[in-house]
């Protein structure tokens, strides 16, 4: 305690030096959780929209059987094969059995909701207008539950849809581009002719690929319209931890002979894209981080020099080595928990604000200001990573002033 | 120092060093800094070291305050050999048996004159209470009750002496060694420092051990001591 409080009072003599060592922490800690902040949140906000859209999981083809080739015949009779890699093998398009499909997904506790889609391409025609899309036949009870549809209706309701078997969800650049509204009616062409639609609801997902390319009718009425009594079919899958996604993915892939894809591996590229900006964010505040350290290293060496009568005559009073590390690591630490609360407040209140600040984004997700991702690892990063820098920039200050020998000083400054 | 360990090292009596050698290395070589000095301080008396700049007097001080340690001979406080003991055990001896008073008084600026007092206390593990009891007794005792609270670096040169013989006496060590204490000081705060040393010495019972380049206040020591060339030669 007493090296505490000698500590406090070298702190609090040197405001000018001190005060810039804690705005370098300050500003290293705001800023990094500032950047993570953004950075993360729109990442986040882009994996809640894409799982909300197309599900974390998505099974469709079916493998072609297995290519296998006999390795061994034993004397016995036994026949031992070598099966080859599913790496590069062909598919046959589609789900081929739904029903079995669901059946064995129903083993399966970490799986939310399953929801069965058949897809095909078509043309909407009002009349007036055509324009290509891709038909999504669903089953609403159960893509509800595999999907964030309901939320992302933005004109009509689910129930004009539920109750209405030629009724069509379309998406919002859709209705815009055609010109429809709610009770509006539209042909769809292709497929096996032509069927008359009644616009139930208008959805946005935010990913305009989406928005101006799907629309949604009843699995039954796609079927029909698609000429396809079953298959042809893909699963969209919410399951409770979506991180998990991968493992489960390879799991399900073996087990049911048909191609699962996590939406980590669907949207890869996008999630590079983001990895590799909180990455280079990650780097350049660190970087800020290092020259603060570096200024606090420059301070507290600057300060061993100036104190190094004090620390031998505190060395002739019975202070010990550990006793004078003490004293300067102290230092450190006032600056870096002085530094750590400081910058945590400016990091929520900048935060805040950033949160605020109107930014209209249309394209992979739909947001009209900063999306921002308040999480506590960011704080707990910034602290660690200001930690580890003061560590060092008053450890080895600390570790000098613990060497000088008093005897030596005492006869250097008479 | 838990008690057991104090009592077990406690010194009692003179500080003694028989033949002690020291040098320094330098640039150049070794410098022979003491060459086989003995002497010895006996308690409440005031055992003066005077002799021309260089001879050693100061390196002879620390090696008997254990700041330094010899390339031979011994070092004893009491019956007690010192010069070879562990390091923890000479910063805690320092802490508890010895207290120093160097020329340029070194008290620390951040700190008030109360404060530099009750650092070797707190360090024993006294508490803040009686830690600032005693700075006070000995505070008044130097006449110096009045600064108590004041700025180390605020107070006059002869008043940051008094306060770091203050400093210097707060842990009531058996020894006191004091470095040209009044090296810095005009001749009537100089005569008053020794008439402090002196009554210090003679109400505690403490050796007094001085480096001094005026030969007035060493012809006033009860013990004197002339050095030349890292030897004793009176």
């Amino acid at each position: 305690m007493l090296c505490f409080k000698l500590a406090w009072r070298f702190v609090i003599a040197r405001k000018r030096p001190m005060f810039l060592s804690l705005a370098g922490i300050v500003f290293g800690v705001s800023f990094f959780v500032v950047t993570q902040a953004q950075t993360s949140g729109f990442e986040k906000f882009f994996i809640q929209t894409i799982l909300g859209t197309n599900g974390a999981l998505r099974i469709s083809d079916r493998f072609q059987d297995t290519y296998g080739t006999v390795e061994q015949v034993d004397d016995d009779g036994d026949t031992r094969f070598l099966f080859h890699s599913r790496e590069g093998s062909l598919y046959h398009e589609g789900v081929d059995q739904p029903s079995l499909i669901r059946d064995a997904l129903d083993d399966y506790p970490e799986l939310l909701g399953v929801s069965e889609i058949i897809e095909g391409s078509a043309v909407l025609d009002t009349g007036f207008r055509r324009k290509s899309i891709v038909l999504n036949g669903i089953r609403w009870e159960d893509h509800l539950q595999s999907s964030d549809l309901n939320n992302q209706i933005i004109q009509g309701t689910m129930n004009n849809f539920s109750s209405d078997q030629m009724g069509v969800i379309l998406g919002s650049r859709i209705s815009q581009r055609l010109g429809l509204k709610i009770g509006d009616r539209v042909s769809l062409v292709g497929g096996t002719g032509n069927l008359h639609l009644r616009v139930s609801a208008i959805f946005e997902s935010g990913v305009s690929q989406i928005d101006k390319n799907r629309i949604y009718i009843h699995l039954i009425t796609a079927r029909s319209f698609l000429g396809s009594s079953s298959g042809g079919s893909v699963f969209q899958i919410a399951i409770n931890e979506p991180e998990h996604a991968p493992g489960l993915a390879v799991q399900l892939q073996s087990s049911l002979n048909h191609r699962v894809v996590s939406w980590q591996e669907r949207e890869r590229v996008w999630l590079d894209v983001f990895k590799a900006l909180r990455f280079s964010s990650a780097i350049t505040v660190s970087c800020i981080l290092l020259l603060s350290g570096l200024g606090m290293f420059n301070v507290f060496a600057i300060l061993v020099i100036e104190k190094t009568r004090d620390i031998a005559i505190l060395r002739s009073m019975g202070f010990s080595r550990m006793d004078i590390s003490a004293i300067f690591l102290w230092q450190g630490t006032i600056v870096l928990v002085a530094g750590i609360t400081i910058g945590s407040l400016f990091a929520a209140s900048g935060t805040y604000l950033i949160s605020m600040i109107p930014l209209r984004i249309r394209g992979i997700f739909s947001t009209d200001s900063f999306v921002v991702n308040w999480d506590l690892n960011h704080y707990l990063w910034a602290s660690c990573i200001a930690f580890v820098f003061v560590a060092v920039a008053t450890w080895i200050p600390a570790r000098r002033a613990a060497r000088i020998e008093p005897a030596k000083i005492i006869r250097e400054t008479l | 120092m838990d008690c057991s360990q104090k009592n077990k090292m406690m010194p009692n009596g003179s500080m003694r060093v028989e033949n002690l050698f020291h040098s320094f290395s330098e640039a150049n070589g070794t410098v022979k800094v003491l060459n086989g000095v003995s002497l010895e301080a006996k308690p409440g008396e005031i055992t003066s070291i005077a002799g021309p700049s260089g001879c050693g007097k100061s390196t002879l001080l620390y090696l008997m305050g254990l700041l330094d340690r010899p390339d031979s001979g011994k070092v004893f406080m009491g019956d007690l050999e010192v010069q070879n003991l562990e390091d923890d055990e000479r910063t805690k001896a320092r802490n508890h048996f010895i207290g120093f008073v160097f020329q340029f008084h070194f008290l620390i600026k951040e700190l008030t004159a109360i404060e530099n007092i009750r650092l070797p206390l707190l360090k024993q593990g006294k508490d803040e209470y009686s830690a600032n009891q005693k700075a006070n007794e000995l505070l008044s005792e130097l006449g110096l009750e009045s600064k108590a609270q004041r700025p180390a670096y605020k107070l006059s040169g002869g008043e940051q002496q008094r306060v770091a013989i203050a400093r210097a006496l707060a842990n009531s060590p058996k020894y006191l060694l004091a470095d040209e204490p009044t090296g810095n000081l005009d001749s009537s705060n100089s005569e008053g420092v020794f008439e402090l040393l002196d009554r210090m010495a003679k109400q505690t019972g403490l050796s007094v051990i001085l480096v001094t380049h005026n030969e007035k206040l060493a012809d006033l020591s009860h013990r004197k001591y002339w050095m030349e060339d890292g030897r004793i030669v009176i």
